[in-house]
Parts: C-alpha cells; structure tokens; sequence
C-alpha cells in the first residue's frame, strides 16, 4: 500500500505550490488532486483485483454450482465485458455515491465500512496513543543518555518491538494478562452480554458509550482495547522512539543548545523544552506515518483479538477476489492517508514558526 | 514461520493450566467458531458449512433422517408420506398446527413455495432439486400443494426412493414462511435480495443476528412445535485464530471450541473440565490426479502413487484426531460405503509399478496445494514419501480461491483436497467422483471426474443405473461394485474420511456433531 502515500506527496505538493493561493484555488486545486489520486488508486486496486488468478465468481456460487449458475453470476456481476467498460461503470456508481454490494457478507460495502472501520480507527488511535505517550520520552532519555545504560535498554526494547511477530506477541500477552493474571477481558471488542445495549453512532465504542452515559459498556469496551492497543501500540513506540532519539541527538549537537547551557537554563528545560520542541516538527510526520500505518488495520491482531476491524475484511475480500469491498475498503485507506497528510501539514504550520 | 509460533505458543499453554475463573450465562450456549465462509442466510442459496448448520438449526424440512442411524427418515415437518407404485409421484401429509415464529401458520402451500422457489431462483445448491426434472417452467405442476395439509411431488423419472427423499431432507429444501417472504419481494426476487440477511423459517431456534465475520446469535423458539430448547440464547463468536478458542474456552469464557488444532487437542485432553467430542462426517480427502498430464494418465502411475501414501502414519501424526484413513468415494454411514482398505505405503512396490510405467528413475511432478493446517502438512508428507520412489514433487502453496480457480480449470497436476456430500445419499459422491458425461473443455457438467479430465462412459452408465435403482439391497450392491472399480483404477488417490472434533466445557452437555456439516445441533443442550 505505497500507493496512497506516494500520490499523496504529490497531491501535497501541488496543495502547496501555489504561491498565493485564493481560498477557492487552494480549494479547487485540492480538490483536482484529491479526485486524481482516487482514480489512479481505484484504476491501480481494480487492475490488480482483475489480473489476480482468483475467480470471483467462485465466492458466490461456490465450488459445485452447475455451469449455467457460474455463467449468470459472471454476467451479474459484469464480468464479461470488457475490463475498461467494468471500471467505468464502477467509477460511475462510485460518484453516485454507491460502492455495491460485498458478495462475501451480503452487505452494501459502505455498511460493512461503517461497521469495520470504526474498531480499526478505535484501536489504531488508542495504540498510536500509547507509542507517542511512551515512545517520545524514552527516545529523548535515549538521546539525552546516548550511549550509556538507558539508551541501550531502550534500544533493546525497540529492537524487540521490532522483530517479534505481533502474532506471538499477541498470543502471549493473552496467555499472560487474560488466561493466567486475569487482568484484562478476552479477545473482542465487547463481552457479549454488553454487546447491542449502546447503539452506534461513530461506531466507535468508547465514544458511544461515553455519550450515552452508559459507563459500564464503556470500561468494559476500555478494559477489552488495553490489550491490542499495547501490543500495537509497541510497534509504534519502537519506531517513534528511534526516530525521536537521532532527531535529539541531532538537536543537542546544536549551537543554540550550547548558547542556552551557557546562559544557566536548567538541565530539564533545555531537553524538554528547547530540544524536543523543535524535534516536534519532523516527530508530526513520523507519527502520522505510523498512525496511517495502523489504519489500514492489522491483520494479525485481528485475528487473534478477534477484532472485527479493516484489515481482516481487507485480507478476506482479496482473497476472495470481492473487488467491491477490495475497492471501497482501499478507498478508505486512501482517504485516511490523505487525511493524515493535511493533518499533518496543518500542524506542521502550527509548530513551525517558519512555516506561518 | 507462524506455524511455529502457534507451536511454542500450543507448547507453552500445556504446560501450564488455565485457571478457569469465568462463567457464561447458564441458559446461553456460547461457542467459538470460524463462520467466515457465510455469504447468505437463504436457504435456498445456502451451500456453505457455516450457513448449512445456522439452517440446520433454524429452519425445518418436510423430512429429516436419524442421526444416529441415516437410514431411518423420519417426518419434520411433514407428519407422514406415500410414494406411488411407479415410484414417480411423492405424497406428503403436513403436520397440523405447526406455527412461524411470524405467527403465520405453516401449511403444504409453504412447503410448495419453498421448493418450487428454489428451483426458480436456481442458485447453486438447486440441482439437489432440478435432477429430478423441475425447471422454472414446470416446477408449479410438478410441485403443488393440493389442500393446506397436502403437498404432491412428481418426478420425471422413478428414481431410488431413498435419492429423492434424502435431497427434500437437505438444506435447499427447507420450508420459508410464504407470507413473510413475499411481503418482502421486490421486482419479482421472491424475497431473495430480502432473505439473504434475514430469516423466515420455523425450527428450535430462530435467527437473532449476524455481523460478518464478528457474530451471529440464535434466539430459542419458544413456540416450537417439538418443544422449546433449553437455551435461551446461542451465541456464536467468529475467532480465527484457534490458540485463542483454546484460551476462551480453558478461561471458561466459550462453552464450545470448534476449530482446534491436533496440538492444541492433545495439550486439552488430561483438562478435566473439557470434554473432546467427535464423530465422523462424509467429508473425504483425495488427491486428484489430472488425466491431461501424460505421465499421471498412465494406470501404473496412478496405482504407484495409491502405494506412495503413508495413510497410517498421517492419521497417527499431521491429521490426528481429525481424519480416519477411507479409501473409497462413499464415505462410512453411506448407502453401500466401501471399507475396505487395500493400499498402505508400499514404496518397492511402488517402484515397481513405476519402472513398468517406464519412470524408474520417478519424475518430476506439481501438486496444488492450500496454504491451510492440515492440507499443507499433508502435503508436506506426501511430499516425502513421493521422495522415496524418487518423484519429486514440488508444492505450490496458494490461497483457496486461487488454487481451486486453477483446479475447476483443469491446469494442475495434483490437486490435494476435499469433498463433503450434498446429501445423504450415494448418488451425490458417485455424481462426481464417478461419473463424467461430457470430458470437453466446455462441458456443462463439470464434475471432479471431469476436473481431472477422466473421461469414464461406462462406469457413468453405471452410476446413472444406480441413481434409478429402486430396491435398497441391490442398489447397495452396485455401489460396492462401482467403488471397487473406481478404488483400483480411477485417478482420486482416497485417503481420509474427516472426523469432526469440538472441545466442549464439561457442564455443557448435549451438543450433537451429526454425520453432516448441516446436523451439528444445538437444540438438546443444557447446563449443569
């Protein structure tokens, strides 16, 4: 999924050449690159769906339906013309807004959207949180003591974070924390007896529940998140924590920090203060880049927290060849990178003196 | 590399007990279960495992078999059948006072609507109905009910008694509720585009809800005309990954785990809080052989690979405790099932049969392989037995979609798969396995026989005389004689009969694994 992101600098870039822009050029020119990524996303994502040795038809009809039943579900679903009229009559129902139907769940794709994406955004939010809570301090005590005993544990934690399979991971921390310490709930989002008491709204529990006043579905649906959201969340802190430490690093090697030593500024001030707030401005990207990551949702920890989210529905509609849900699901990763991204420039803007 | 993380992780988890702490709802079932193959919920498209057993406890037949002994049909929802002399015309009395959940009552006009709106949609499962001669045009005729007790079948042939009675017990001939249904029919769907997420039937339970790959709960019928089930509730949670079924239910969190794995079987057999229960369905295991690849046409190849597999050894290894070595298209409990077992690895007398083929060196050869526990550790010892009559063979992996898109096109090698019965009765194995009206690349028909390009007209004679024999005892016997026939030269090497296993905790009693993937059934369970 380089896709997105790479169309995406370029969409940035046009966003902000403009010398100086309207609000209605910045606008339309935002608008122009925008639809042209999510073209060239969907034509890239259809092609692909098209040229996988996957007969979709197979999804429906399954392994043993007669011939005559194969032929009428590929006419159906408009398999038989050819691949530039199919793309087309997609794009066509895409503007009015309809994604068609996934042939894997029965549903509209934008309902089953609507259902998968809120858990994926729920846990990719409460994960990045944790990363940048833990990941910035331990990558600025890993600067600040380049070298010495806490920059090596630090990196030996990262490196972990790195390289051990979150599906182990996962697992263990089930096996810890749920079977044998019995500090956090199973896998899934709710225990099920919670389950259908709150109705949803942003689809996101923890803001359902609040809303509604119903605190009890809201710490069991917090207790239930702990889990994934931690172990997700450590990939995260991993990288956020190696990128904070060579940014410091690069930061304390500055003369304006030598200046402000010199001038008696306190220890704590210089690092926390002075160093990090100008590390802020490249950590933004880095953190929005991980942040994107995990929503595109994570299959592995789907599956072993049985979390209903993005990235199994993702996996199980590729392989199922349902090009509708592929489609309308990579769409949505599109626009959260999209998202991210202006995210990101606008608070670029706000950090960066230079860039007001 | 996951496979070896599941196995630390399976280790880890034997060594060390689950201090079981939680408890589910006494009057609800809850069970772990991967359920993503649902794609509909109408029984009339329904052809999936998951969706055949929601149907199976959701929705009743005119008809339904013992499931301790297959043989003994028994009337559902139908009190009592007659079928005329020329075995053509089928009658059944419907049982009296049987009301839908909707509160409408059930009459034969339901029962008619059901089937002939199988046959008009015409999805995949309806040729369990349309091999007795009802199309779209006539099925009106042909299946009507003639008062609001009565309904009346014709077939187009007579057939074995027993062929026609054990399709109206499968899945596609489940009884809607006409009223309910055509109150939601939009420009002539007969409720499909309606029906596919919802429900509209009568049986023990009734449909509560389904998310996707998430979750899908039964609610008890309390109005059922053979007594209300003792749960309430059933709740079934979709969990992929079977380290964490095993996890909930040593936790105490599920009552049932369904989709364990032989290591994680054996790490719970001394717990003495689960109970593993298991029976054996009509699943087989088979490697097809493709005809169009010339040295696997050759009859001494394919009998030298029939020696080349170490059947005892999987079923005491990879597939242990879920398959059960079966040599023969029928499975066990079937009609005229063949058990004898005449092939075991036999690696000098594969050897021999080869250098007469002219390959004493072996060959080089690929199989088709699913990326899936077991298919995949199947494949990998068979792998090594091929190795030693010096055939390599080479696996390549792929997801299901993709390596059965290649099979149905006829370009593999080897295919390593499997094969569950459409219904109860042999003609649903013999109508693949042994029969192939048509062997060209556009055949209408397009069998497993045809998916290894086996062209066989005098054994599908056989199988279509079979098909009309009406006296039990001698069609039992051609049966017999066609598996032997097919055991010893066709290109299937038969390996394994699937056992189906479920963890259930021991306060949960009741809960019944049924000869078919659509009798595995919930109605009877109770907690202590």
């Amino acid at each position: 999924m380089t896709t997105p992101a790479d169309n995406l600098s370029t969409a940035g870039a046009g966003f902000k050449s403009l010398s100086l822009p309207s609000p209605l050029r910045t606008a339309l020119n935002l608008v122009v690159s925008l639809l042209l990524t999510f073209l060239g996303l969907l034509f890239v994502t259809f092609i692909i769906g098209r040229v996988v040795p996957i007969d979709p038809v197979l999804a429906i009809v399954g392994d043993r339906a007669p011939g005559h039943v194969v032929e009428r579900v590929r006419e159906e679903l408009g398999l038989n013309r050819p691949l530039y009229e199919q793309f087309a009559i997609y794009v066509w129902d895409v503007l009015q807004g309809d994604l068609g139907t996934s042939v894997l769940t029965a549903n509209p794709v934008i309902e089953d959207i609507k259902r998968v994406f809120p858990a994926t955004l729920e846990l990719a939010t409460v994960a990045t949180l944790f990363g940048v809570l833990l990941g910035v301090p331990m990558g600025v005590l890993a600067g600040v003591y380049a070298g010495r005993w806490p920059d090596q544990a630090i990196r030996v934690i990262g490196l972990l974070g790195y390289s051990i399979p979150v599906f182990w991971l996962g697992l263990m921390g089930l096996l810890l924390f749920y079977a044998r310490l019995d500090w956090v709930p199973g896998p899934g989002r709710l225990d099920f007896f919670y389950d259908g008491l709150v109705e949803p709204v942003t689809g996101v529990l923890l803001i359902d529940s609040a809303m509604a006043g119903e605190w009890d579905v809201f710490w069991n649906a917090a207790s239930h998140i702990v889990l994934p959201a931690a172990i997700l969340g450590y990939f995260s802190l991993a990288y956020i924590s190696r990128m904070t430490r060579s940014f410091m690093l690069e930061q304390l090697s500055q003369e304006y920090i030598t200046t402000a030593r010199v001038k008696g500024v306190k220890e704590w001030r210089v690092i926390w203060v002075h160093a990090l707030g100008n590390v802020w401005v490249p950590l933004v990207t880095v953190i929005a880049l991980s942040y994107a990551n995990l929503l595109e949702g994570s299959v592995l920890t789907e599956i072993v927290f049985a979390w209903p989210g993005l990235g199994f529905y993702l996996t199980q509609s590729l392989l199922n060849a349902d090009m509708n849900a592929v489609l309308g699901a990579t769409m949505v990763v599109g626009a959260v990178f999209i998202g991210i991204n202006l995210l990101s420039d606008l608070l670029y803007k706000l950090l960066d003196p230079r860039a007001r | 590399m996951r496979k070896l993380f599941a196995c630390v992780v399976a280790a880890v988890m034997a060594t060390t007990a689950v201090p079981s702490q939680a408890e589910t709802p006494r009057d609800t079932l809850v069970m772990a279960w991967t359920f993503d193959d649902i794609i509909t919920l109408d029984p009339a498209e329904i052809f999936e495992f998951s969706a055949a057993e929601f149907a199976g406890n959701t929705y009743d037949r005119l008809i339904a078999y013992d499931l301790e002994d297959v043989s003994k049909i028994y009337g559902e929802a139908a009190e009592s059948w007659t079928v005329s002399d020329d075995g053509k015309t089928f009658t059944f009395k419907m049982r009296e006072g049987v009301v839908f959940p909707s509160g409408n009552p059930m009459t034969a006009e339901d029962a008619a609507f059901s089937l002939q709106r199988a046959v008009i949609l015409d999805k995949s499962p309806a040729f369990i109905l349309t091999q007795f001669g009802f199309t779209a045009d006539n099925v009106r005729d042909k299946i009507k009910a003639v008062d609001d007790t009565t309904l009346v079948i014709e077939t187009d042939q007579a057939y074995a008694t027993t062929l026609v009675l054990y399709c109206l017990t499968s899945t596609v001939a489940s009884i809607v509720d006409k009223k309910l249904v055509m109150e939601h029919e939009k420009d002539g769907d007969l409720g499909y585009n309606w029906l596919k997420t919802n429900y509209a039937g009568v049986g023990p339970f009734k449909f509560g809800q389904w998310r996707p790959n998430e979750l899908l709960t039964l609610e008890r019928n309390d109005g059922y005309w053979g007594g209300a089930p003792a749960m309430k509730r059933v709740v079934i949670r979709h969990i992929a990954e079977p380290a964490t079924q095993q996890l909930l239910l040593e936790k105490g969190d599920i009552d049932i785990a369904r989709n364990l794995g032989p290591d994680q079987l054996a790490s719970l057999r001394d717990n003495p809080d689960i109970t593993i229960d298991s029976n054996v369905k009509g699943t087989v295991y088979y490697l097809g052989l493709n005809q169009k690849n010339e040295i696997l046409s050759k009859p001494k190849v394919r009998q030298a690979l029939k020696y080349l597999v170490d059947y005892k050894g999987m079923e005491g290894t990879v597939v242990q405790d879920l398959m059960t070595v079966h040599q023969a298209f029928l499975p066990k409990g079937f009609l005229g099932a063949l058990e004898a077992t005449p092939f075991t690895l036999d690696v000098d007398r594969a050897k021999t049969l080869l250098a007469e083929a002219g390959y004493p060196d072996g060959f080089k050869i690929t199989m088709d392989t699913r990326n899936t526990s077991p298919i995949m550790e199947m494949a990998q010892a068979i792998q090594a037995t091929f190795a030693q009559a010096g055939i390599e063979l080479e696996i390549i992996p792929g997801d299901g979609g993709q390596t059965l898109t290649k099979y149905r096109a006829r370009n593999h090698d080897i295919y390593i798969g499997q094969w569950g019965p459409d219904y109860q009765d042999p003609h649903t194995n013999a109508d693949t396995f042994a029969r192939n009206p048509d062997n060209s690349d556009d055949a209408q028909s397009k069998p497993l026989a045809w998916r290894n390009a086996w062209d066989i007209p005098e054994m599908t004679k056989m199988a279509d005389a079979a098909a009309l024999e009406r006296d039990s005892a001698k069609r039992a016997e051609m049966y017999l004689e066609l598996q032997k026939v097919h055991q010893a030269t066709s290109p299937f090497v038969i390996m394994f009969q699937q056992i189906e296993v479920a963890a259930v905790r021991a306060d949960t009693k009741g809960f019944i694994i049924g000869p078919s993937f659509d009798d595995n059934l919930y109605a009877k369970v109770t907690k202590e």
